[in-house]
């Protein structure tokens, strides 16, 4: 399991490494910036696809050490958010404050990206072992619930930014869907009345420590 | 004085006078010959180009990125996609149909549009509604060197450009999310106006397809997308004509789209745009910088409505 902890973890690394390579080699195009905001924004969103593939492959798969992936693979999510971000305070709006705040409050793209940012930073900060005890692993699972509606508010902010080939914008869309739409329908099913027992069972588990695991 | 019979040339020597003639026609046929075959190649040099008052002295984005980043739909909506997928459009032969309100429409081929004017260098703004911006040298001349010559009647109170749609050489175009074929127009004032060109070059060569060859417009005071690529119609109409992006969505893009740094894209400002190159973005300039020579077209005129 390290090792493949670690293979991920390079794997997850690698699209910032090719960045800075590309960078270092002047390779970035006519618009670099540009390039750079693309690049860390598409990453963001596939990673959290990634992350949130995790459950559904550990239950059709069976291969329940997935689990020990899920950390990672959000955080990393998050660390291309913040260079995403980043990107656009510092290259784009060169720290010009009022101006982000006017941009933030007035421009919808915008405010769906700055929505889908801000939802996974305390995702970010409780995803340590200590945070899952001293909330609670109901209480915790339901915060990270907020992971959904980043993931849905990113894809938003990539369909309103677009001009007009909105093909990648809604193939994003479908993967985030069908990923939500496997826990609804997990969720549909187990609302009988047994998958509560089931549920209870399983952040007992993860208040343990073993890792979470919420659904 | 005795006058000898020059002695030697013997008559098998002699040529006979169809082969002698047929060498001269090749002669005065060859060099236009040889300048269409030439036109037909992106990166052939285009000579005998005069400078333009019109230029700007600004730094000129470098050859590599004004061919490498594109918006050229029909061929992709990546900007690095229309050097690649446009790089074997057919430009030769083409023809422009000039008609409409006119007392003499006309089918020009590309050698006549080659010669309705001398070939002017354009240094040029051109800002993009996208909000970045570059400096190209375009070759062109006047649009109202060809309006002049089909006489527009009183009528013709707009002009209106169509590109080529040719879903065969553009695969790329069932995606672009525009309807196509492009189409845009101007007003007969704007039409005109001096600044406004026919592109048929840049960087002192034959334009590349990625760039709208073998003809386009170039207005330089409104967003790129107006400055239509690869014409091959234009119409003189009464009425205000449609153009593709307003057709697209008329709340963003307006008929008149002149840059304008007061009045936002509904999605992002437009009061910087990046200069590509610079790192830090500059302010953008009503009128693309070009005011003192277009803002009296626009006078009385709520360019916020008019956008």
């Amino acid at each position: 399991m390290r090792w493949i902890k670690s293979l991920v973890f390079l794997a997850c690394l690698s699209p910032a490494a090719w960045l800075v390579w590309k960078g270092l080699r002047q390779d970035l195009g006519a618009n670099p910036i540009e390039f750079i905001t693309h690049a860390t924004g598409d990453w963001t969103l596939r990673l959290l696809a990634v992350t949130l593939a995790v459950t559904p492959l550990r239950k059709l798969s069976g291969l329940h050490p997935l689990i020990r992936l899920r950390r990672m693979l959000g955080l990393f999510a998050f660390f291309y958010g913040c260079l995403h971000f980043l990107t656009y305070l510092w290259l784009d709006k060169f720290f010009d404050m009022p101006e982000i705040v006017k941009d933030i409050g007035k421009r919808p793209f915008i405010t769906a990206g700055f929505i889908a940012f801000v939802l996974l930073a305390p995702l970010a900060v409780t995803s340590t072992k200590g945070w899952i005890r001293r909330l609670g692993g109901r209480r915790w699972q339901r915060l990270h619930r907020l992971i959904y509606v980043s993931a849905i508010a990113g894809v938003v902010h990539y369909y309103w930014l677009v001009k007009s080939d909105i093909r990648s914008p809604l193939a994003y869309a479908a993967v985030i869907f069908l990923l939500l739409g496997f826990r609804a329908a997990v969720w549909w099913r187990g609302n009988a009345g047994t998958a509560r027992a089931r549920t209870g069972r399983v952040v007992a588990a993860a208040a343990q420590g073993a890792g979470s695991d919420p659904e | 004085m005795l006058i000898r019979k020059p002695a030697g040339i013997r008559y098998s020597e002699i040529t006979p006078p169809g082969v002698y003639w047929s060498r001269r026609r090749f002669l005065a046929v060859a060099p236009a010959s040889l300048i269409l075959a030439g036109q037909a190649q992106a990166g052939a040099k285009l000579n005998g180009v005069i400078q333009s008052p019109f230029s700007t002295s600004e730094k000129q984005t470098p050859y590599k990125d004004v061919t490498s980043y594109n918006n050229f739909y029909e061929f992709g909506t990546g900007k690095e996609q229309p050097a690649e997928l446009a790089r074997n459009l057919k430009t030769v032969p083409w023809t422009i149909s000039v008609e409409g309100a006119v007392a003499k429409p006309k089918v020009f081929d590309l050698d006549a549009v080659m010669k309705m004017a001398p070939l002017e260098e354009r240094i040029y703004r051109l800002r993009c509604v996208e909000g970045w911006s570059m400096v190209v040298p375009w070759i062109g001349f006047p649009l109202n060197a060809l309006i002049r010559q089909v006489e527009p009647l009183s009528k013709a109170k707009f002009v209106a450009f169509q590109s080529l749609h040719d879903t065969r050489q553009m695969p790329a175009a069932k995606w672009a999310g525009i309807p196509l074929p492009y189409v845009e127009g101007l007003r007969m004032d704007e039409a005109l106006h001096p600044l406004a060109i026919l592109c048929v070059g840049l960087y002192g060569e034959v334009l590349p397809n990625q760039n709208g060859a073998p003809v386009r417009l170039v207005v330089p005071w409104k967003y790129g997308f107006k400055s239509i690529k690869s014409i091959v119609k234009i119409r003189f109409v009464e009425k205000q004509p449609p153009t593709t992006w307003n057709l697209s969505n008329a709340r963003e893009y307006g008929f008149y789209s002149n840059v304008n740094p007061e009045v936002d894209h509904p999605r992002w400002s437009q009061a910087s745009e990046r200069r590509l190159g610079e790192f830090f973005k500059r302010k953008t300039l009503l009128f693309n910088g070009y005011g003192d020579q277009v803002a009296q077209l626009y006078a009385g005129m709520d360019l916020r409505k008019h956008y």
